[in-house]
């Protein structure tokens, strides 16, 4: 076996093993795409077939559009996610750089906590969260749906382990220059992190826009609805659930990650390889 | 300009003491190196002074004041690092600007975009601008003001890193290895700049490297530490001629001092390799230890006599290395007349005048010759 000759088979066979990997992860949105093309009978006809025969995607979505309030829930989704990454940043960030930088008595326990943070599923703590929420009164709110996730153990650790890259000299200097210890947060670690912060955001605004589960729990009402709540309102047990128009929603929801997915594809990317999760 | 005084420093991480008790003064407008080997604390001590690091004890004033309790920055020194801890966002100017910001703008002043549209920042960035191109100027890289730190060179960079330390005009500055991420003849290069600078801005200096060549070639006086002890200071002249400890003299000069066995005997005179020298101490009968530096051999003549093993020609001079016959003992010997080396191989006789000798006990610490035998010493009498 020389490397100048591979032998052709292996590449094949890792292109076949790669395309239906990849296959199999498009096929729900395939699916989806084209149960939203198709008008309510097609989808529910017994053939199997892909293309639609009629195309309704513009029906659908407009029957979408009119049954659920679809923009006031992405606006929901936008104000939600994007409060809840700036409040995770900015807890973040200086704790990240206290565990990474400074020196304290009990700073490895601390961390030690963090990792045990990490450790517990949110669901686990959902409900001491919500009857705290409702003590407070804060249920049905936004505050609801952003509050429980301004600490996040997953960032800190993120960008503890980012901060433990930044030469000590470069703090040491910020210190000479009179920068002070948020200074130097702000100023000197975060143009610093940028790849991190941007890997840390991506994976947060993700969870927290697609999250179904925990504003299911804590909102009641119609306009503080976030984008995958929206497909609850499809689901109709009397009238039976209109696939059509359910999945032209969900195309709409997701439409907004992909496009900016599209935009900052290499940044994406950077940031995975960077923190090594996949 | 300053004069900063340092008592009885101590300082351990995690139960190992690190600086052992330095006491230390530093005159106005000094160029002062600390040098020593990797690990005796010179960066610790240059941080304790920036008030980087706190001591466990001891304290340090600065032109009669004491700055224990004061924030680095409000100390009013400059530093730079080995790695220039350049920040990596900013551009050349605004890496130089830093302090100046830092100092002469409000909190408000300096808020990212609000503060930039106050007419008294404006003014302000006015002279920081100024301040900022006079010192580009000075240190020639004007034409690098818009560059990142990533886009520069090392020597560059190394310029950049000053320049942050000179603009804000500060009491003293301090160097951390600046020099040692140079290729070797940027490095020789640099000597001369910071040398000059020196000259030019008359502050006082603090200059801690590992390099004794950098000591030697740049400082008024030089401070050499070892394992977290300060053993000797003085002008390069007194530290390399005058040691007063073996471990000095040997790290001090290139090649290395030559070190042989002695023998002080009951009358106080000194036995080496089984000849007698023509000078004698007040020290107890016992081991010594004589050293000579490898200039002050002298190939070609002498008592002793030792096998050619390996020749450095380096142009302008050359180190002959002897094995010395019945001893199982090299010396490097230096010849400044490079066209009549002898050849490998080749037994050669060699000796050395007694001013040459300098003795240390067993502990390395220096044995005084008598003095009417350091009067005899001025010529040059071989042994
Ligand atoms: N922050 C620290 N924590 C623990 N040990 C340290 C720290 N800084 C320095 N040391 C130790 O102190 C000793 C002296 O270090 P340093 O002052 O950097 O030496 P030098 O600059 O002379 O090479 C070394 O043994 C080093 O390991
Ligand atoms: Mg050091």
């Amino acid at each position: 076996m020389s490397n100048a000759h591979p032998i052709p088979f292996r590449a094949i066979l890792r292109h076949v093993l790669l395309i239906a990997g990849a296959a199999l992860m498009l096929a729900p949105f395939i699916w989806m795409i084209s149960t939203a093309s198709k008008p309510q009978t097609e989808i529910f006809s017994s053939e199997l077939h892909l293309i639609p025969y009629r195309f309704a995607l513009a029906d659908n979505l407009r029957e979408a559009f009119a049954k659920a309030n679809l923009l006031r829930f992405l606006l929901n989704g936008v104000i939600v996610t994007i409060s809840i990454f700036v409040l995770q940043v900015m807890v973040a960030l200086p704790a990240a750089y206290a565990l990474a930088k400074l020196r304290f008595l009990g700073r490895e326990a601390l961390f030690a906590l963090v990792l045990f943070g990490i450790l517990i599923p949110p669901q686990a703590t959902a409900i001491p969260v919500f009857l705290m929420l409702h003590k407070a009164g804060l249920l049905d709110s936004y505050a609801a749906l952003v509050l429980p996730f301004t600490i996040s153990v997953f960032g800190i650790f993120l960008m503890r382990q980012f901060f433990k890259t930044v030469p000590d000299d470069l703090v040491d200097a910020a210190r000479m220059d009179g920068i002070s210890e948020f200074g130097i947060v702000w100023r000197v670690m975060l143009p610093a992190a940028i790849p991190a912060v941007t890997a840390f955001g991506i994976f947060s605004v993700v969870a927290h826009w697609n999250d179904y589960f925990w504003p299911l729990i804590v909102l009641n009402s119609e306009q503080l609805r976030t984008p995958p709540l929206a497909v609850a309102h499809f689901r109709n047990n009397e009238a039976g659930t209109s696939y059509g128009p359910l999945m032209a929603a969900a195309m709409v929801i997701i439409a907004p990650l992909v496009i900016a997915f599209l935009f900052a594809q290499r940044r994406f990317i950077e940031g995975i390889t960077l923190t090594g999760i996949k | 300009m300053a004069q900063i005084e340092l008592s009885a420093i101590r300082k351990s991480f995690d139960g190992t003491d690190v600086l052992k008790g330095i006491d230390f003064r530093i005159e106005n407008g000094e160029f002062i190196s600390l040098v020593g080997p990797s690990g005796c604390g010179k960066s610790t001590l240059l941080r304790i002074i920036a008030g980087l690091e706190p001591q466990n004890s001891g304290q340090v004033h600065i032109d009669g004041r004491p700055v224990d309790a004061i924030r680095p920055s409000a100390r009013n020194l400059a530093m730079v690092f080995q790695s220039y801890a350049l920040y990596p966002h900013l551009s050349t100017f605004d890496n130089i600007a830093v302090p100046l910001r830092m100092r002469r703008l409000s909190a408000i002043e300096r808020l990212p975009l609000l503060g930039t549209l106050l007419p008294s920042r404006r003014a302000k960035e006015r002279h920081i601008r100024a301040d900022v191109e006079g010192i580009a100027e000075q240190l020639d890289i004007a034409p690098l003001l818009r560059r990142k730190p990533g886009q520069l060179s090392g020597g560059q960079r190394q310029r950049v890193a000053v320049g942050r330390a000179m603009v804000r005009e500060p009491l003293a500055f301090l160097f951390d290895e600046p020099l040692s991420n140079l290729d070797a003849k940027l490095r020789v290069h640099m000597r001369a700049e910071l040398a000059e600078l020196h000259r030019r801005l008359k502050a006082t200096f603090i200059y801690v490297t590992h390099d004794q060549a950098e000591a030697m070639t740049m400082s008024s006086r030089i401070a050499v530490m070892m394992g977290g002890e300060l053993i000797q200071a003085g002008t390069p002249a007194e530290i390399y001629d005058h040691p007063n400890d073996i471990r000095v003299a040997e790290f001090i000069g290139s090649p290395k001092i030559n070190v042989l066995p002695g023998r002080i005997r009951k009358d106080g005179g000194v036995d080496v390799l089984g000849t007698a020298l023509r000078l004698s101490c007040n020290a107890a009968a016992g081991e010594c230890r004589v050293g000579v530096r490898p200039e002050r051999i002298d190939v070609g003549a002498g008592p002793f006599s030792g096998t050619v093993v390996h020749l450095e020609n380096l142009g302008a001079e050359a180190f002959v290395h002897l094995a010395i016959d019945g001893a199982g003992l090299r010396l490097i010997a230096r010849l400044a007349d490079v066209r009549h080396l002898p050849a490998m191989a080749s037994s050669v006789a060699f000796g050395f005048a007694a001013d040459a000798v300098r003795i240390f006990d067993p502990a390395g610490k220096r044995i005084e010759l008598r003095a009417e035998q350091a009067e005899r010493m001025r010529e040059p009498a071989h042994v």
